[in-house]
């Protein structure tokens, strides 16, 4: 039987990961406090904090949880298929309950 | 050795008496470990959906409350909430160091890496028990004892600008009406945080009691770099865990936290 080539991801990234993940935490939380005015009519620190948690989340699930490199091929897909559900239930939850009482 | 049975050429169970972790119904350990590291997604994938639901409560009557979810916003601790998720951020580190030591047969490391995931994972339960206390203290828990106008956890006099009060204040009617509706929406923020972050931190003490498992399975010599599957699996429920946290940490700390002009 022949073993598996798992990819083993190298200390010095995972080293650079939680510095990314440990810099996106305090300029979220620095970057907050200065007023970033409006973006389209939404709070643009607001955006701005869940772009940077999304891309922390996004960095986690690449390297952290080895989606980048796992050899289940079904593991993407699924993925991506709950996010899109969730974004289904997100959005057109907030858009219908946010133009009920529009003015 | 191996013990077969077979319908035609294909083998239907083959046993590996061999490899006590390889279980009969998989081929190789390949395949085992796929068909774990997929279960795994499955069931993370329903948790999405889980949280999902309480999130999209959350962004609805923060659409509808927003000057209210702001100001019991800015009683959160925005140095203590900081810093735990930094904690988090080196609990996951440290959980992708002990599968990256398990991977090269080092057990020493994957236990140490274990033990320190432990203490960063109960630090984290630790401060958020301290920020409840202090919820408790200033009748921030939507109980009888609610209270945000006047006392200890009066929101009004540091946000009035942010709540309305100042249009308000010269018409004694129209302010005790304010400050009625405050009281109410303000509850229903208070009960989305701890709705919230009290679900996440019992997935927080689920993984503390898994990795105690996985830490003395390490700890015995159970894992070898063919075989670590248990630890794998524990680690990707570990990171989603982290992963909520990294959103309910803007959403619930984050509402607004300009200065006050």
């Amino acid at each position: 039987m022949t073993e598996p080539s798992e990819h083993i991801v190298s200390a010095k990234l995972y080293w650079f990961i939680w510095l990314v993940l440990i810099v996106g935490t305090v300029v979220t939380a620095l970057v907050a406090r200065v007023d970033l005015g409006t973006f389209h009519g939404i709070d643009a620190n607001t955006v701005v904090a869940l772009l940077i948690a999304t891309f922390k989340a996004s960095v986690v699930v690449l390297i952290f949880m080895h989606v980048k490199y796992t050899h289940e091929q079904m593991v993407k897909p699924l993925l991506i298929g709950a996010v899109c559900w969730l974004l289904l239930l997100l959005i057109l939850s907030l858009t219908d309950y946010s133009s009920r009482f529009a003015g | 050795m191996s013990d077969s049975h077979t319908i035609g050429e294909a083998p239907l169970a083959v046993e590996h008496a061999d490899r006590p972790e390889l279980r009969h119904h998989f081929a190789d350990v390949e395949q085992q470990r796929n068909a774990a590291t997929l279960g795994m997604w499955w069931f993370l994938g329903t948790e999405i959906m889980f949280f999902g639901g309480m999130f999209c409560a959350y962004l609805i009557y923060r659409r509808w409350y927003f000057p209210e979810f702001a100001a019991a916003s800015r009683s959160l601790s925005l140095p203590i909430g900081t810093f735990n998720t930094t904690v988090l951020i080196c609990s996951s580190l440290t959980v992708a160091m002990s599968v990256r030591a398990a991977q090269l047969g080092n057990r020493k490391m994957q236990v140490r890496m274990l033990l320190l995931t432990l203490v960063f994972g109960l630090a984290f339960l630790g401060i958020k028990t301290k920020e409840w206390s202090d919820k408790y203290r200033e009748h921030h828990i939507p109980t009888f004892d609610y209270n945000v106008v006047g006392g200890e956890g009066d929101l009004i006099q540091e946000n009035k600008h942010l709540l309305g009060i100042d249009k308000v204040e010269n018409d004694p009617v129209k302010l005790r009406a304010r400050e009625a509706e405050i009281q109410q929406h303000t509850k229903v923020f208070y009960s989305l945080y701890f709705a919230l972050t009290g679900m996440h931190a019992i997935h927080m003490l689920i993984g503390v009691g898994l990795f105690g498992v996985v830490t003395w399975m390490a700890h015995k010599g159970r894992f070898t770099p063919e075989y670590h599957t248990p630890l794998e699996i524990a680690g990707l429920y570990w990171h989603f865990v982290d992963i909520v946290w990294i959103y309910l940490f803007p959403l619930l700390y984050l509402i607004d936290r300009k200065p006050i002009s």
